[in-house]
């Protein structure tokens, strides 16, 4: 037993791990591929050259995230059934499919017309060469599609029934699958968190740029206006990640209540009924004594979970995790196995939360005055710099909202895989070694750091260059390879 | 077995084929940058050959193995826990890979570059090595439970047979990836690829004779289906001989490519078609995965099975546009970086 609780400890961390990582990549991929996509638009119709530079230039970027991202992809398809085979086992006649319908009809459109956008930048008619990126960036979001119809279902399982003798659940209706209601505030709240991720990486790193750029360099009209179209990209994603989100929470207050619960700090049950005010107050900080599962401190502001829970001034009821911990252990059983309790990590919960829900409220405000600031006819971009440098840290900002977001997701459904239907502690493979384990994870770490500074630091190379590097380089009679002949640079 | 659990069986073959046929040429060329390449310009012209399509010929890997889990969720569970170690090694070659590409472009230095270029060529061979030992003891009987759950030690991984069996795989798809250097690359690689191939083609066949034999000890192939299991083999040597036939002595270079990756697709046929009627081959008989019991409901092979006969054409298609779009042959003395 001891050594079992050593290996879902191992696969949970992995899993944790990997996913994050891979989920770097995919949001900035998406969203970049969006940005790029319109910058090409823009030239097609404009016939502005500085418009193609633009999507050459920060398409550079959009390959080596998208390179990463799909190389880390292949560790997510492949550990279900390495780290996970028992939960392979059990719901794989419903989770394969979205899986595999993901890698047919997303994966190969994203991949090859990928190749075609970047090898044929000459070969074809700029209208034509415009479809590739689109496809490129539709396919990419169908696939977001797949996948979280997957997660859906682990999050909300639907249109299944349990085979008794196959001792496994399979699948009833593909229909509801699809339609599963979980999917549909989930897919719209990632693809909006794409947006935003894709303008501010190109937002941010224009302004770093911006700051290194002497007074007049021609270069400057390019970064700004590159800053335009990514923040309006961006702010379109932030707007649309406010309405999807408060649905989302809407919407778990009767689907996952335990998770609610944990992110608003409620763990007595909340009744604006019976309170004074008639009105649910919102915690905006709130510490849970791990062990007792109780709210030890918290800063409480009137009403306002009354009007984002209950979508008016008062009323409403949070249950409570207290209570829903008694309705659980009536519900599904006192203990499940290795498993203590039906509570969520109340603390991570409830500030993972609050970092996405501000955050994408921040960078709201910051995309908001950074398209007045650079606005035509003002040149507040570049005389406030201070403003410039709170653009540059947003660059990494949607990678901490995004990861948020998740930690609020995956972890709140503990301690189940599937909710209600199998815990975490079930679907673990039985057969891989603790050995195993710990060398992959420990190689998995170091391949991630290696790859993610690489990746900062060639991003960095490419903003340095600038985008009349390749200008430059053809211009210039020099050939890099002329002076290795032969077999001199043999390797 | 219902005809959509055959079907799925046959499909999974097919996409485990086409993988091959595909990745096994840029896995080639992917060792042809330690292997071939002289100099920078080389390498280049070997990155621009299989630079549009290598993306899009791993993701047929990423469907077999989707659509493993999908069809036969009982196989796909005890393959991938089972031979957790080797698909790990697997998946970090194709990582390395998969950024390399990318990653060597954008290097200050050309010592930089050159080290995601060792990258590359390493990473190709181990990707195919590794797969060829996967398959090989696969069907060589793994001590597995009832519920297919693989507890195997080094010498259940490691076998005579199994490192043959890595060794043929990634040979078959350097000599592919040679037949694709003939086929799409003009100049010093072009004609050096030939001189290798002249090498390389007797070796292969000795090596397919050496894994004729130990398939004779390590399986029980020519035990139970001796005619097709012989037929095969016939037939990979056949394609062989005919490859080394066309390409040295007639210096053809169109159709010893398609016999090189049809080498590839062969094994496959030939391990799909030993396996059959099971899916995991177990040291204890009463133990092996069949496909009457490790597939999906006949409700999700439906589902799976209009999905893929609907989106597999348009995806044929497009591969196919994509790959005449860029059927030109490229000159290694005009490349520029």
């Amino acid at each position: 037993m001891v050594a079992l609780v050593g290996i879902l400890d191992l696969a949970r961390f992995q899993f944790a791990m990997t996913t994050i990582f891979h989920f770097f990549f995919v949001p900035m991929s998406i969203g970049l591929a969006v940005v790029v996509a319109l910058m090409e638009t823009l030239y097609v119709i404009k016939k502005d050259e500085t418009y193609k530079k633009m999507t050459q230039f920060w398409g550079k970027i959009f390959l080596l995230s998208f390179a990463v991202g799909v190389v880390t992809g292949i560790i997510q398809e492949f550990q279900f059934g390495m780290n996970w085979s028992e939960y392979s086992r059990y719901v794989g006649d419903i989770f394969g499919a979205p899986l595999a319908i993901e890698a047919l009809v997303a994966f190969f459109a994203e991949s090859t017309f990928i190749g075609l956008w970047s090898f044929t930048w000459d070969r074809f008619k700029p209208a034509i060469h415009l479809i590739f990126i689109w496809v490129v960036a539709f396919a990419s979001s169908i696939s977001a599609l797949w996948i979280l119809a997957a997660n859906s279902f682990m999050q909300n399982p639907v249109g299944y029934a349990i085979d008794n003798h196959m001792g496994r659940a399979e699948l009833k209706s593909f229909g509801a699958l699809l339609t599963n209601k979980q999917l549909w505030i989930e897919f719209p709240h990632v693809l909006v968190g794409t947006f935003v991720t894709g303008g501010f990486i190109v937002a941010g790193m224009a302004a770093f740029k911006l700051l290194k750029l002497k007074k007049g360099d021609k270069q400057i009209d390019f970064f700004r206006k590159s800053i335009n179209v990514a923040l309006v990209v961006a702010l379109v994603g932030v707007g649309g990640a406010l309405i999807t989100g408060d649905q989302h929470a809407f919407e778990l207050q009767s689907m996952q209540p335990m998770k609610y619960a944990a992110m608003e700090g409620v763990d007595t049950t909340l009744d604006a009924s019976k309170r004074t005010d008639k009105a649910q107050p919102w915690s905006l900080i709130s510490v849970t004594n791990p062990a007792t599962h109780r709210v030890i401190a918290k800063i409480e502001i009137p009403y306002a979970l009354s009007i984002l829970g209950n979508h008016s001034l008062t009323g409403g009821k949070t249950t409570g995790t207290t209570e829903l911990e008694k309705q659980f252990e009536k519900k599904y059983g006192k203990t499940t196995d290795g498993i203590k309790n039906y509570y969520v990590p109340e603390n991570t919960l409830f500030y993972s939360f609050r970092v996405m829900a501000m955050g994408a409220g921040l960078l709201g405000l910051v995309a908001v005055v950074a398209l007045w600031f650079n606005r035509k006819k003002s040149n507040l971009i570049l005389s406030q710099r201070w403003f410039l440098w709170i653009m540059g840290v947003m660059t990494f900002f949607p990678f901490v909202v995004n990861t948020a977001g998740w930690l609020v997701t995956e972890l709140g459904r503990f301690p189940w895989v599937v909710y209600g239907l199998m815990t975490i502690a079930d679907a673990v493979s039985p057969n891989v070694s603790a050995a195993s384990l710990l060398i992959s994870n420990i190689v998995y770490f170091l391949t991630f750091a290696a790859l993610g500074g690489v990746m900062i630091w060639l991003s960095r190379r490419v903003l340095h260059a600038g985008p009349d590097a390749e200008e430059e380089a053809e211009a210039s009679p020099r050939d890099p390879y002329e002076h290795l002949s032969g077999s001199e640079v043999e390797a | 077995m219902s005809f959509l659990q055959i079907l799925w069986f046959i499909l999974i073959a097919v996409l485990w084929s086409g993988f091959l046929f595909l990745e096994g040429y840029d896995f080639g060329v992917g060792m042809q940058f330690a292997f071939n390449a002289r100099n920078q310009k080389d390498r280049q012209a070997l990155y621009e050959a299989i630079g549009p399509n290598w993306d899009a010929n791993e993701v047929w890997l990423l469907t077999a193995g989707g659509a493993t889990f999908a069809a036969f969720p009982y196989w796909y569970a005890s393959l991938f826990s089972g031979f957790y170690l080797l698909l790990f090694i697997v998946l970090m070659a194709l990582i390395y890979r998969g950024v390399s590409f990318e990653f060597r472009e954008h290097m200050p230095t050309i010592q930089g570059t050159q080290l995601w270029e060792r990258l590359i060529a390493l990473s190709s061979f181990i990707a195919p090595f590794f797969l060829g030992m996967i398959f090989t003891a696969m069907v060589s009987g793994m001590p597995m439970d009832a519920k297919g759950n693989i507890s195997a030690g080094f010498f259940d991984y490691v076998t005579p047979f199994t490192l043959v069996g890595g060794v043929a795989v990634a040979l078959m798809s350097y000599v592919h990836g040679l037949n694709y250097t003939r086929l799409r690359i003009d100049g010093d690689l072009r004609v050096r690829a030939l001189t290798q191939l002249k090498v390389l083609y007797p070796l292969l066949l000795a090596g397919e004779a050496l894994f004729a034999v130990l398939l004779f000890f390590y399986t029980d192939f020519l035990q139970t289906k001796t005619l097709w299991t012989l037929l095969i083999l016939v037939a990979i040597v056949v394609t062989t001989l005919l490859g080394w036939y066309l390409a040295i002595a007639k210096t053809k270079e169109g159709v010893p490519f398609v016999l090189s990756g049809l080498t590839l697709v062969e094994v496959v046929v030939l391990l799909f078609v030993g396996m059959f009627p099971r899916v995991m081959v177990a040291a204890d008989p009463l133990h092996s995965l069949k496909i009457i019991n490790a597939s999906s409901s006949p409700y999700t092979l439906k589902v799976m099975t209009i999905v893929v006969l609907t989106a597999l054409p348009i995806t044929l298609a497009y591969q196919i546009w994509s790959f005449w779009v860029f059927r030109k042959r490229i000159v290694a003395d005009k490349v520029v970086e």
